[in-house]
């Protein structure tokens, strides 16, 4: 990912950071590594107190490098090795009401096996930290990269983060300890990155120094924890009619505060490390006619026809969301109202419903625009199907007719 | 001794508060308590979903003054080893929250039958293999009782419950009880046993035993649930006795793979004594339903027999 990017800036964003001091002569490194490999890079720095896995492709390899990093008395953490993605879900929960800095990770079937924990860990307000990489949920069986895992969970009230790159991944992982654990926010975090696509593909990527992340990160203070005793606390009450609705409304408070805080650190992170995420990343959308808005690394591949087009003359750009909970609606409207047309690519499908689940979110976003482009939902690269270069430029071709349909799938055989 | 134990036991406190919303003469109620004023460790209960769950817990009320957890329903094994690893990084790196107790703390993990028997028994499993240091306690009432008396493994032979009637055709329940305690004793860990809080003095014992014991416990205990078995609540410590001196729920513990009875009746009583005083086996003793009451008593009595035999095999290879 090495073109030149536009992060969309709002007023939310401070810039305290930017102050703070230089660590003394930080030893970076820029190392070719996969996203499961940088992943679990950062989770050695991080050292967090617990991690509870349990294995599945694609992402496997990132709790047994967190295995070897024990074996080999590089990390302190405990692992709990579980019996399946439920227990180790619930694990998470049982070491995060203690008061630990908990991670985990997984893919499709493992994360459907959690889905029940899912919203328990985001009700009980606990900053657990999952990577996810991203793989087509059964059936029929498929080990390839799809959304439809992390889509299914993206009401289970976690922060999500969608990864275009290796760096990335490793990067959002950092943040997301910070983020969660925000007093203001207190939510889990799920970091997505494509399978295979990222988690096994070596990309160049900037590993920082282990005292930075430390000072980055600074020590994690639960408000409540079961361990202590002398203040016990009840986790997990019953709720009737007459609380629960105020519980969910704290929670949707909560990803509201998330909105500001990931800004801040985005921003503090680029200040001290200077990369800077934002919420949604634009390419060539200053004088863009139209657009396609792609989550994760399908962007490289719209980036790249984007130059190609733009060499043709074509007025085309590309807009990929970051996080994707919270939502950044405004930044999506914002950035596409003034186009005449967008096309939004969903990599999973919401069955029944009027397109995928990143298509309604746009168009739903730029319902209130004082004037809006029209809007196309695509569906593609399901169970790890690739998008070509020839599709990707009938997608900005078909945008310029006035016969397109509102909804297809890419590529497929009717 | 036991004067001595109980006068401790009396000063602990409440660690259970009153006024929660169990039914009177209920068994778990009555363990919950037993099994927190057993010891004075610091102790932290993960609790699975289920009467006791949900009649203590209600918001913005509880009744636990120990810290306690509900996850879900069938991970309360695998949430309390969350919590048991988070205690030993976090002691390691001195981020336990002070506290005035300076025993160590221990760690409870709390299920009806339902949350162990049936859904709960992966995650129960789990965790028993990997070897947390925590106890177990399974209070096992013979059904789902919170969802409305549904059969589950543990529900006895014959048992009347919601998805196991009485009809014309089939007579309750037609399959035997899962055996629990040897599956859990089969993980090879270093304590396993049955109590009943009929014998209160035997299962704080156990319940001491099981928290010293380095490594997972697993304790099955018997709850009597007047609502599910439609016995009367003032009957509720009789038959808490009367299953042990029938026989039907044996007392007895493994302890590093010796097998040994703590209790023996010294008159074994029919089963049908304990058997008449729920609701749920009233249906056996009708007219035709003789065989059925026979078989009861058949299995008893061979179950019986095997742990007299057991536990006399070990006594002698153990007093060589
Ligand atoms: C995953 C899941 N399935 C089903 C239920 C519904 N449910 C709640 S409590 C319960 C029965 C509990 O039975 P048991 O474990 O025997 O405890 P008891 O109610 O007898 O105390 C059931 C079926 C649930 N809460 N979660």
């Amino acid at each position: 990912m090495n073109r030149e990017t536009q992060v969309l800036k709002t007023d939310a964003v401070t810039v305290e950071a930017e102050a703070a001091e230089a660590p003394p002569q930080p030893q970076r490194q820029l190392l070719a590594l996969t996203g499961n490999e940088a992943v679990a890079e950062a989770i050695r720095q991080i050292d967090p107190h617990v991690c509870a896995a349990y294995p599945i492709t694609p992402t496997t390899q990132i709790m047994q490098e967190v295995a070897q990093f024990i074996a080999d008395g590089r990390m302190r953490a405990e692992l709990v090795p579980c019996e399946s993605e439920h227990s180790a879900m619930s694990a998470c929960v049982g070491a995060g009401a203690a008061g630990a800095r908990v991670m985990t990770a997984t893919s499709a079937n493992g994360l459907a096996l959690m889905w029940e924990v899912l919203y328990i860990a985001s009700g009980m307000r606990l900053p657990i930290v999952m990577a996810v990489g991203n793989r087509a949920l059964s059936g029929p069986l498929n080990i390839h990269c799809d959304h439809s895992d992390s889509m299914g969970a993206r009401d289970s009230g976690w922060i999500q983060f969608y990864a275009e790159s290796v760096q990335e991944a490793y990067d959002n992982i950092l943040q997301a300890v910070r983020i969660g654990e925000h007093p203001d926010v207190l939510l889990p975090v799920m970091c997505c990155m494509d399978g295979f696509l990222t988690t096994h593909t070596s990309e160049n990527a900037e590993i920082l120094d282990d005292a930075e992340v430390r000072d980055f990160l600074g020590k994690y203070r639960a408000r409540y924890s079961l361990l202590d005793v002398d203040n016990p606390v009840t986790f997990g009450a019953t709720d009737l009619p007459n609380a629960y609705t105020e519980h969910k409304y704290q929670q949707v408070e909560a990803m509201k505060k998330a909105d500001a805080v990931i800004r801040a650190v985005c921003v503090e992170f680029g200040a001290k490390f200077g990369r800077e995420h934002g919420m949604l990343e634009a390419y060539c959308m200053e004088d863009a006619d139209t657009a396609i808005v792609v989550l994760s690394s399908t962007a490289g591949s719209v980036a790249d026809m984007v130059d190609t087009l733009r060499a043709e003359g074509r007025k085309v750009g590309l807009l990929r969301p970051r996080v994707f909970r919270p939502f950044p609606a405004a930044d999506v409207r914002a950035a596409l109202q003034d186009l005449t047309a967008v096309t939004v690519l969903d990599r999973s499908h919401s069955f029944g419903a009027d397109g995928g689940p990143l298509f309604t979110e746009v168009r739903t976003a730029l319902f209130d625009a004082p004037h809006r482009p029209r809007v196309l939902g695509r569906v593609y690269g399901l169970g790890g199907r690739a998008i070509t270069g020839g599709e990707i430029r009938a997608l900005y071709d078909e945008m310029e007719t006035d016969t397109a349909p509102t909804f297809r799938f890419v590529g497929v055989r009717e | 001794m036991p004067s001595a134990a109980l006068l401790e036991i009396a000063s602990r406190g409440e660690p259970v508060a009153g006024g929660h919303r169990l039914c009177s003469g209920c068994g778990a109620g009555v363990i919950i308590r037993q099994m927190l004023t057993a010891t004075d460790y610091p102790t932290v209960v993960s609790n699975a979903t289920g009467c006791v769950e949900v009649c203590t817990s209600v918001y913005p009320f509880t009744a636990w003054n120990v810290p306690w957890i509900h996850n879900g329903f069938e991970n309360a094994a695998a949430t309390i080893t969350g919590a048991e690893a988070a205690y030993r990084a976090m002691e390691r790196r001195g981020d336990v929250p002070k506290r005035k107790n300076k025993k160590p703390m221990k760690f409870i993990a709390l299920g009806g039958d339902g949350g162990t028997y049936d859904i709960g028994l992966q995650s129960l499993s789990g965790a028993l293999e990997r070897g947390h240091d925590f106890v177990y306690i399974c209070y096992d009432n013979g059904a789902y009782m919170n969802t409305g008396i549904q059969r589950s493994s543990a529900s006895p032979f014959g048992a009347n419950t919601t998805t196991s009637p009485a009809g014309v055709v089939i007579q309750g329940k037609q399959e035997e009880r899962k055996n629990l305690t040897a599956i859990a004793a089969a993980h090879d860990i270093p304590f396993v046993a049955t109590a009943s809080p009929g014998y209160y003095m035997d299962f704080t014992r156990k319940v001491k035993k099981a928290l010293d014991v380095n490594g997972p416990a697993f304790l099955n205990v018997f709850a009597v649930c007047p609502l599910g078995w439609r016995s009367e609540p003032e009957d509720s410590q009789i038959l808490a006795r009367s299953s042990v001196e029938t026989c039907v729920w044996p007392l007895y513990e493994i302890e590093d793979g010796r097998f040994r009875l703590t209790f023996r009746p010294n008159v074994k009583r029919p089963v049908t004594e304990y058997m008449q005083l729920q609701g749920r086996f009233s249906h056996l003793f009708k007219t035709g339903n003789e065989d059925m009451l026979t078989h009861i008593q058949e299995r008893v009595d061979a179950e019986w027999e095997q742990l007299l035999k057991r536990d006399r095999r070990e006594r002698e290879e153990n007093s060589e």
